[in-house]
């Protein structure tokens, strides 16, 4: 029993969906003034605690106590007559609205909107976080968005934050930021939740975390008296291997190589793509670095062939103009491309797994997988076979013998759909991603799997915004910022407050260091 | 008290089969308290509507004559759907596919050959085509929507084949009547049996639902369809081309309902008049949601809206209710199927109180 | 003098489409596409008419289709907000139910000579001339549809509640998120929708033709449809859309009436055609799409709870 209260105590919390416990029996304190990590890999039941301390989702047991009251959180607009506030990690914004629309749609008195304008715009400035109140949101950026949310958040005079994987969305030199902005919040005797799973961040700011896996709490403790492993024992269960990487394997030749691609946007939010060039040689893995939405997803759609190019030089293919052949064509070439999007891009949810299978390899296993010239009849049996050769040879887990992809968790999805690839050897390999949302556990097995196609000898490209996983696979290092790519460097020379700047779009930096 | 959703991890196979049938006992359920309410016996009512057709040889024949362009056209609409392309115009392709199936017997109205029926069929299939190309071109070129640009083609199509038969393709013999003049025999679509008038046409439904079936399911093309119609970037990532499938899907569809309409023309009517359907095309498309767009649930559903004609026929002449209960059955049916399928793919909870709930379509 | 009677006969043909589109403007807005108005402008059509018929008062007629229109939508709302039903279906069948169940209701009334509506003049501006008769000498449902454009657009863009509405049409997952009622909100706006497209059916068989005749709403509740894209889903812009296809419509009758050389056929084609060619130039321009369109239309929505 404490003297001081706690600002939140948490009492056996559980959360049922049928007879999956999201959460089982989690108890959790936080003081005042207090910053506190809730770690936790994918589907440990951060999000979902989250949600029943503000209000969305009702427990199933449990109590939760609020400045040594005993409460129950009904709704959102409960939580933050309470003090609580959240900031998530996919944002609730709307997109034709102004941002004073927007921030005037979370408060819950009738401001009019010309008052909230200038408060907001007050608040933003004070804390660090500048917003133009009469901007559309569908023009600003992500970082800027976040801004919203937070500010949002703010204007309520929280007693509690809650804040969910703020920095998967902003570059090193931005997290800096905003976590000067969880310092003054501090001093002010709020207090953060703070959801991650980046544990070197823990670290640096958090004075105490609660660690959950499979819904259950594992750890509670202080991150600076703990190491990155001990954490990462607590929040995994078991020894995850390692990636091992083989730094001393000498390029081929150039396998696939970009030249000056420039490309308009597609559509009115996309991106523009500037006079990109890259270039990645046999058992080189060549990892682009980048905040989400600085043209990632438009240079994987010209890579890939989806969307074609008129200048037909701008990609080679092992040595082949590309440009403007679609994306069947580039596999028979020997390309192989995994998209950001499991669902409803790299494969469809409402089909079984073979179908998934033949999605992707329709022509480029024409031989194996059709039949019947004109008529282009599946095969079934094959398709089924080479699936089941996949799922043994990437473990994936799955409930019979050819599920919907949709019943498949998201780490067993992403396994298969980079083994379709794998599976026909590639000799270049694009992938997207490769492991967002993904468990630790399957994050390894399809790291160590690029790692080992490239060591036999593939050219492989990976874009992604986890710095961690950059580190990890590639040989090669490089960063998309605005639509535009900076040099490639070895990944030896690399530091993460360069990738950073890279990512931040001071270009101006590689003239300065020009070597 | 509230009514919750909870999504089930997969569709449910059960209530796949087990909604359809649902959905037409409870239709029959309230046409029955319908027609109480209209001062007829309900048990009575329900009989020489859904029973009798099915009694004679003659109205079996009749079952099939109507049932033959519902299936036709709500198998071509199932896989428009299927594809995410809702062509809801089937009416007017079935209209201008009868007027351009029509064209040899009405203006080479001499011609006897044998070849006469072969190539109104496909003059028919023709038309209905062309018709359906123009909200495909519309949407592949333009982005705009094909529900509303394929419906207001119905319209234009029946004011066209009004126009048509009361002035230039009318029959000089015909005491200005407005209709074409009749076809040679050459012209018309044949009886199948000697036991009744059932044309042609219904063996052209079966193996349009039978083909279609095969094409789902065994070859690529129908694979093309289900992913285009699931997500439109998965499709792309095929190598797919969902502008391709909008042609596909809707010529296809266009053709088969102008196959329905010069065979019903054909085989049923005899010449081109100012009213050839009784909303066969927008029937169709009930038919096909019925069938799950399935096409062999479709020959089993074509059958059953065949039958509330059949019935809405019979039941004015025995029991002296309005043939427009039809339509009220037909809407009441599509309304069930939707909201029995629901249960496809959620449990239904009714919450009570804090803590009290039923939960319908549980343990499935 | 003439040609005031022609602007008369356009003002009354552009009434329904403006009220019928409103509605659906409103329902839109909040991300529901309901295509069930040509079911429910019928169904307020024959309900207007039987009640003014059998109790003598257009007026009551007037409000009896209002409530036939918001009731029959209320069978739309629980299919798709409710049990989460395909919307297309859904709104597709409305419309065959309503067009098969007021052909039921309406049988006995065919040939029935009808109770118009009376025009109703408003003082001191009725005087005025030429704008006088033509603007303040109508009927009671010609003000309505001009105090639906105004009321609608002050509702959606200077009022909370409509920020709210428009916010769930933009991304209704948000706004569950941030607490608002998403399905109470989107069951009144499909409410609303209905009312209108039951007074929009009032005034065809109350005042356009004031007769009761099976399927005389003609397509127009899918014209009103086309004419919320065409408008990109403002209120002001569906007033002057409105008024375009209610002048063609018309002008294709004058045309037939005068015998100008073409078909009739033709001629009654145009109102329908001239739907196309609208629906085209006004997909055309991908960014206006894009912004204006409410970006959760058509698209299902289950809370977890």
């Amino acid at each position: 029993m404490t003297n001081t209260e706690q600002l939140l105590a948490v009492e056996g919390l559980t959360k049922l969906f049928g007879s999956f416990a999201a959460c089982d029996g989690i108890d959790l304190e936080i003081g005042h003034g207090e910053i506190h990590a809730l770690l936790g890999e994918n589907g440990a039941g951060k999000s979902t605690l989250v949600k029943m301390l503000f209000g969305i989702l009702a427990p199933s047991s449990g109590r939760v106590c609020w400045k040594g009251k005993l409460e129950d959180i009904v709704s959102p607009a409960a939580a933050r007559r309470l003090g609580i506030g959240m900031v998530f990690q996919h944002f609730s914004l709307f997109e034709a609205l102004t941002v004073a629309e927007n921030i005037a749609l979370a408060l819950d008195e009738n401001v009019s909107i010309d008052e909230i304008s200038q408060k907001a715009a007050e608040l933003s400035s004070a804390y660090g976080l500048p917003l133009d109140p009469a901007a559309h949101v569908a023009d600003l950026s992500v970082g800027e968005r976040q801004r919203i949310e937070i500010v949002r958040t703010l204007l309520q005079n929280p007693k509690l934050i809650i804040l969910d994987e703020p920095t998967s969305v902003l570059t090193p030199q931005e997290a800096d930021k905003l976590f000067e902005t969880l310092f003054k919040l501090k001093a002010e005797g709020r207090s953060v939740l703070y959801i991650s799973h980046r544990l070197e961040e823990v670290q640096r700011i958090c004075d105490r975390a609660t660690v959950l896996r499979h819904g259950k709490v594992t750890g509670a403790c202080d991150p600076r008296g703990e190491t990155p492993a001990t954490l990462a024992r607590m929040m995994v269960g078991g020894e995850v291997a390692t990636v091992m990487r083989d730094d001393g394997v000498t390029a081929g030749d150039v396998q696939l190589e970009v030249r000056n691609l420039t490309l308009r946007p597609r559509t009115p939010f996309a991106m523009e793509l500037k006079n990109l060039s890259l270039s990645v040689r046999a058992g080189e893995v060549l990892a682009i670095a980048g905040v989400a939405g600085n043209g990632q997803g438009e240079l994987f759609d010209a890579l890939s062939g989806e969307y074609t190019t008129e200048d037909n030089d701008a990609v080679r293919i092992r040595g082949r103009a590309v440009g403007r052949t679609g994306i069947n064509g580039r596999r028979l070439l020997g390309a192989g491309f995994v998209p950001e999007e499991r669902n409803g891009h790299g494969a469809v949810s409402a089909l079984s797994l073979s179908d998934n299978l033949l999605l992707a390899r329709n022509r480029s296993d024409a031989r194996s997988f059709l039949s019947g010239g004109i008529l282009k009849l599946i095969r079934h049996e094959a398709v089924k076979g080479a699936t089941q050769r996949i799922c043994e040879a990437m473990d994936v887990r799955k409930s019979g013998v050819d599920p919907a992809a949709g019943s498949l968790s998201g780490g067993n999805l992403q396994k298969f759909i980079v083994g379709r690839e794998l599976d026909r050897q590639p000799a270049v390999l694009i992938v997207n991603q490769p492991t967002w949302g993904v468990d630790a556990g399957a994050a390894s097995r399809i790291r160590q799997a690029l790692i080992n196609l490239a060591r036999a000898g593939s050219a492989v490209l990976v874009i992604s915004q986890d710095l961690d996983e950059i580190f990890e696979v590639a040989t090669t290092v490089a960063a998309i910022s605005e639509g535009r790519l900076s040099q490639s460097y070895p990944a030896a020379t690399m530091t993460r407050e360069k990738i950073g700047l890279l990512m931040g779009g001071m270009h101006g930096l590689e003239t300065a260091n020009a070597h | 008290m509230r009514i919750e959703l909870e999504r089930r991890p997969g569709m449910s196979g059960f209530f796949a089969i087990v909604s359809p049938l649902v959905a037409l006992a409870l239709t029959v359920i309230f046409g029955g308290l319908m027609f109480a309410l209209l001062g007829k016996d309900p048990v009575d009512a329900l009989f020489s509507f859904f029973i009798e057709p099915l009694l004679e040889v003659w109205s079996l024949h009749e079952l099939a004559i109507k049932a033959a362009p519902l299936i036709l056209i709500a198998v071509g609409l199932s896989v428009a759907y299927r594809s995410n392309n809702w062509n809801i115009g089937a009416e007017g392709q079935f209209t201008i596919g009868a007027i351009t199936g029509s064209f040899l017997p009405v203006v080479f109205y001499e011609w006897h050959s044998p070849l006469l029926l072969p190539l109104m069929m496909i003059l028919g299939m023709v038309g209905g085509a062309l018709y359906a190309a123009i909200p495909a071109l519309l949407k592949a070129r333009f982005n705009t929507n094909e529900i509303l640009t394929s419906l207001m083609l119905v319209y234009i199509a029946q004011l066209f084949l009004d126009w048509l038969v009361r002035g230039l393709w009318r029959d000089p013999a015909g005491y200005n009547f407005p209709q074409s003049r009749s076809f040679v025999t050459e012209g018309v679509l044949p009886e199948m049996l000697s036991s009744g008038r059932a044309h042609w046409g219904f063996a052209f439904a079966i193996i349009a639902a039978v083909g279609v079936w095969f094409m789902m399911r065994y070859m690529l093309k129908g694979f093309q369809v289900v992913v285009l119609g699931q997500s439109e970037r998965a499709g792309r990532f095929a190598g797919f081309s969902s502008r391709g499938m909008i042609w596909f899907s809707m010529l296809f569809s266009g053709a088969l309902a102008g196959l329905a309409g010069i065979s019903e023309v054909s085989g049923s009517i005899g010449h081109l008049q100012p009213s050839i359907s009784p909303g066969y095309g927008f029937t169709a498309i009930i038919v096909a949601f019925l069938g799950r767009l399935n096409p062999l649930g479709i020959i089993a559903s074509g059958l059953v809206l065949a039958l509330t004609y059949l019935g809405g026929e019979g039941a004015q002449l025995s029991i002296g209710v309005s043939d427009k209960v039809t339509r009220v059955f037909q809407g009441l049916l599509l309304f069930f199927v939707l909201s029995c399928d629901t249960l496809i793919h959620y449990r239904i909870k009714v919450v009570l109180g804090k803590g009290r709930a039923l939960i319908a379509g549980a343990g499935r | 003098m003439i040609i005031e009677a022609i602007l008369l006969t356009v003002i009354t043909a552009s009434t329904p489409l403006v009220i019928a589109a409103m509605g659906e403007l409103v329902t839109e807005r909040s991300g529901v596409l309901n295509l069930g108005v040509e079911g429910m402008m019928i169904i307020g059509a024959v309900c207007a008419f039987a009640v003014a018929q059998l109790s003598g008062s257009p007026l009551i007629g007037v409000g009896a289709g209002i409530l036939a229109g918001a009731v029959f939508s209320l069978l739309f709302a629980f299919l798709t907000l409710t049990l989460v039903a395909n919307q297309v279906a859904t709104g597709l069948a409305l419309t065959i139910l309503g067009l098969g169940v007021s052909g039921m209701l309406g049988e006995s009334f065919v040939g029935v000579p009808g109770v118009k509506l009376q025009p109703i003049a408003i003082p001191l501006l009725a005087d005025i001339p030429f704008l006088g008769p033509l603007l303040f000498r109508q009927d009671l449902i010609f003000y309505l549809s001009i105090l639906l454009v105004v009321g609608v657009n002050w509702f959606l863009f200077r009022t909370r509640s409509g920020l709210k509405l428009r916010a769930i049409g933009d991304n209704h997952g948000s706004a569950h998120t941030l607490g608002i009622h998403v399905i109470r909100t989107r069951y009144l706006a499909v409410l609303f929708g209905g009312a209108c497209a039951g007074l929009a059916g009032a005034q065809l068989s109350l005042v356009y033709t004031p007769q009761w005749v099976e399927n005389m709403s003609a397509g127009r509740g899918w014209i009103a449809l086309a004419l919320v894209v065409f408008a990109s889903w403002r209120p002001w812009r569906v007033l002057a859309g409105g008024y375009l296809f209610g002048a063609v419509t018309i002008g294709q009758l004058h045309a037939q009436a005068f015998g100008i050389g073409l078909p009739s056929q033709l001629l009654s084609a145009l109102p329908y055609a001239a739907t196309i060619v609208v629906l085209v130039i006004i997909s055309q321009n991908r960014r206006t799409t894009l912004i204006n369109t409410p970006a959760s239309l058509g698209k299902p929505f289950v809370p977890d709870r």
